[in-house]
């Protein structure tokens, strides 16, 4: 029981990640028909913005470090501790959450730049064309990132006061033997968080509600006298702030590095596919279903039944989603049809 | 009677002298010519001679890449006679004089291995057709060993291989062109052995997180034969896939699969990422069975440490090296690096400083760049003053042999650096085991060009 509940949490967790992506892939081609290899460098971004915050708040100044006799070493104090004490400590330790102060406006420019400086001259290509652009700009923002921060992947972990775990088991009544990272539990509620809020956002806002009617009928928007392009370009700009928070926040429990986008993106547009191309809770939905199915398919009970399942389970499902359902579980007619 | 015809004179004597000297000289000169040819990228009367240095620079493992990459930076300026002169100071016996080899001076080009078979392949082969390097070193994974190792013997160009741990590299993979002075996972496991025992006693139940290829599957093989020797139970062996990244679903089962101890067969960003998540899981603070649970990682590096911060605390694990060893090899070594570069030198940055020189002393000793020669002369070389005491360099397998160092994760680390203390270093003779073991033919020495 102890090891289905965690096993379930792990999906959770992954699976948000994977939602995440997919909800602002979902809406970059929903509302610009753009489909945007570039995104799981949007991803990457993110988890770089928490990079440089921690790189900002340890800015330090090098003092000889006399414990090393062999040569001669120097070791870092930070400006903060410096200056502040125990609360200047305090402040790098809280890098990662607040590097959301950075990552959202950051990562809004960044997407509108995107957007205005490349993207708005696809619209009208084909999506072939419109894959190897994207994808040629997430590659050129890959080694950009390694130029600047080496290929390596650099700690950032978590406040120390969530660093533990959670005692979940006697929350649930199962007993104490049941534990599960504290980090992992608020990535999973930030992932619901932000999920529910572009929903409502999108729904209960004439904002929204003109992305909405223009996602469906973009001509007859533009008709009522309504700039949908402008709209649009800011959605673009959303999505890739989604995109971004996700990666800010998933670096305690990946190590960002440059290529971390990469990974991410292949699994986010399986997802996509499954839940429907253009369909933002079948995404959603797709990415949980995945994430969930990937973590069960590890478990050791499993894998002696059918060994490597743990590798191939996500595009196993693809395959049989597909063949069941052509359009994914809420895909639209019409979507990338003819 | 004279000797002499009457007809030579003192004129004709000279004549015929040249010309018997001319004559006997001619097939000399040919076979000299024949000699320069005999084998890849000899140098011949150029002034220079060429190294590569293949080595990770993008990828897992690119951490000790790095760290590779400066040691081979400062071996080269050591074996042209620059810097200090490291440990050509403290080598013995020592053929090399500080002026290159051979007269010669030594360049270097690197290339990316990626930490992919074929792309090391690849940067190997443009060292060589390209550059026209001598001798090529590096890398810091077995597969990549075991593959330019390959092309090293194909291409008759020597390869000092730099961190490869797997029992394949001198084993069944092992070939005449190719030579390791790092341990592997075998000698990780018989000097682990008393350790743990010493620590964790004989009965327990271990779970292996295996990364999984050559390197993870035969530490696997060693440890799991050195644990059950003891009297241990293996209760699970699971095979991750090389930079899984988010190792959770793997570590969930352990929790509760009945064992006591983890023992993670990962190494660089994979063993950083499992030890850091597996602690966050809550492993470290478990009693099961009435024990504390445990967690191993069979070969670690200061470099992981580093990136796994406090989480490697306690744990016990084997280092080929550590730069707080108090030997005067060991030291000198640490004091030219640390004044280069101003940190200690890695395990990995150690034993390819030490394969460059041992190469390069191997040719100044054997007084040519012919590949045959010069590992004839490494094969059965006996050294020390490089740190490990006395070493020797087996001719059966070309497998260096030499105290391996069992360490801890300190618990309060006096400087930044600090991170391993050396708990046990295991004498020479209980790591050795008889290269029949592994199986595995060497090769030719004489390679078609």
């Amino acid at each position: 029981m102890d090891a289905v509940i965690l096993q379930a949490l792990n999906g959770l967790d992954k699976g948000g990640a994977y939602a995440l992506i997919a909800l602002g892939l979902t809406l970059i081609f929903g509302t610009l028909g753009v489909v945007n290899f570039a995104h799981g460098a949007l991803f990457m971004l993110g988890a770089f913005c928490a990079v440089t915050m921690q790189k900002l708040l340890t800015l330090s100044r090098q003092i000889e470090d006399t414990s090393v006799t062999f040569f001669k070493a120097y070791k870092e104090v930070p400006y903060l501790k410096i200056w502040f004490g125990d609360t200047g400590l305090l402040l790098i330790d809280y890098s990662v959450p607040l590097a959301v102060l950075l990552t959202i406006p950051v990562m809004l420019l960044i997407g509108l730049i995107m957007e205005r400086g490349l993207i708005q001259y696809f619209y009208k290509r084909s999506h072939a064309e419109q894959i190897l652009v994207t994808f040629g700009l997430a590659i050129v923002v890959q080694e950009i990132i390694k130029a600047v921060f080496g290929a390596n992947p650099i700690p950032t972990p978590a406040p120390n006061v969530v660093a533990g775990s959670a005692d979940i088991g006697t929350w649930l009544g199962l007993g104490p033997t049941l534990v599960y990272p504290w980090w992992r539990l608020i990535y999973l509620a930030f992932s619901a968080a932000i999920i529910a809020g572009v929903f409502a956002f999108l729904r209960f806002t004439t904002f929204g509600m003109v992305v909405r009617a223009g996602m469906q009928d973009r001509e007859t928007v533009g008709l009522l006298g309504i700039d949908v392009q402008r709209r649009f370009t800011i959605v673009f700009g959303l999505a890739a702030v989604v995109a971004g928070l996700a990666g800010m926040m998933y670096t305690p429990i990946l190590p960002p590095d440059y290529h971390m986008g990469m990974e991410f993106l292949v699994l986010s547009f399986v997802v996509v596919v499954v839940g429907g191309m253009g369909s933002l809770e079948g995404a959603v939905l797709a990415g949980f279903l995945l994430g969930i199915l990937q973590s069960f398919a590890s478990m050791n009970e499993v894998k002696s039944i059918i060994p490597g399942i743990d590798q191939i389970i996500v595009y196993l499902v693809a395959v049989v989603v597909l063949q069941v359902r052509p359009r994914g579980l809420l895909g639209r007619r019409g979507v990338m049809e003819g | 009677m004279t000797i002499f015809d009457k007809n030579v004179n003192r004129r004709r004597l000279l004549q015929g002298g040249v010309a018997v000297t001319a004559g006997l000289a001619a097939p000399n000169f040919f076979i000299k010519g024949a000699w320069a040819e005999e084998f890849r990228n000899n140098p011949g009367s150029a002034k220079s001679v060429k190294f590569g240095f293949n080595v990770p620079q993008t990828g897992a493992y690119a951490d000790e890449g790095a760290d590779e990459l400066r040691a081979y930076q400062l071996a080269v300026k050591h074996i042209n006679g620059e810097g200090d002169g490291g440990l050509l100071k403290t080598m013995t016996p020592l053929s090399l004089k500080g002026n290159g080899i051979l007269g010669k001076k030594l360049e270097y080009v690197t290339g990316d291995t990626q930490t992919k078979s074929d792309a090391a392949r690849a940067s190997a082969k443009r060292m060589i057709e390209k550059d026209g390097v001598i001798m090529f070193s590096g890398g810091s994974s077995s597969g990549v060993a075991v593959a330019v190792q390959s092309l090293a013997q194909e291409m008759g160009v020597i390869f000092m291989c730099g961190l490869t741990h797997s029992n394949d590299t001198t084993g069944k993979d092992k070939k005449r062109y190719g030579f390791r002075h790092f341990f592997n996972a075998y000698m990780s496991g018989a000097a682990l052995g008393p350790v743990l025992k010493e620590n964790m006693g004989t009965d327990r139940r271990a779970y292996h997180l295996t990364a999984d290829y050559t390197w993870g599957w035969t530490q696997e093989e060693s440890i799991k034969n050195t644990t059950e020797a003891l009297g241990w139970t293996t209760v699970k062996a699971v095979r991750t896939p090389l930079g899984a990244g988010d190792f959770s679903q793997y570590i969930t089962p352990v929790l509760n699969s009945g064992a006591d101890v983890l023992i993670l067969n990962h190494y660089g960003k994979d063993m950083v990422n499992s030890l850091t998540q597996a602690v966050q899981f809550g492993l470290r603070d478990k009693m099961v069975n009435g024990k504390k649970f445990e967690i191993i990682v069979p070969l670690y590096s200061r470099l992981m440490a580093q990136g796994a911060g406090e989480n490697v605390k306690g744990i016990l694990g084997t280092t080929n090296w550590h730069w707080s060893l108090r030997d005067a090899g060991s030291q000198t070594f640490v004091k030219s690096f640390g004044q280069e570069y101003g940190f200690p030198p890695s395990q990995a940055a150690h034993t390819c400083y030490v394969q460059a020189l041992l190469y390069a002393n191997a040719c100044e000793q054997a007084g040519t760049f012919y590949p045959p020669e010069v590992i004839k002369t490494l094969e059965g070389f006996e050294f020390d003053g490089m740190g490990n005491g006395k070493t020797l360099y087996r001719a059966e397998d070309h497998q260096c042999f030499k105290d391996v160092l069992v360490v801890r994760g300190k618990e309060n680390p006096t400087n930044q650096f600090d991170l391993l203390e050396v708990v046990k270093e295991v004498p020479r003779a209980d790591v050795t085991y008889d290269a029949k073991i592994f199986g595995g033919e060497l090769g030719p020495y004489k390679v078609p060009l």
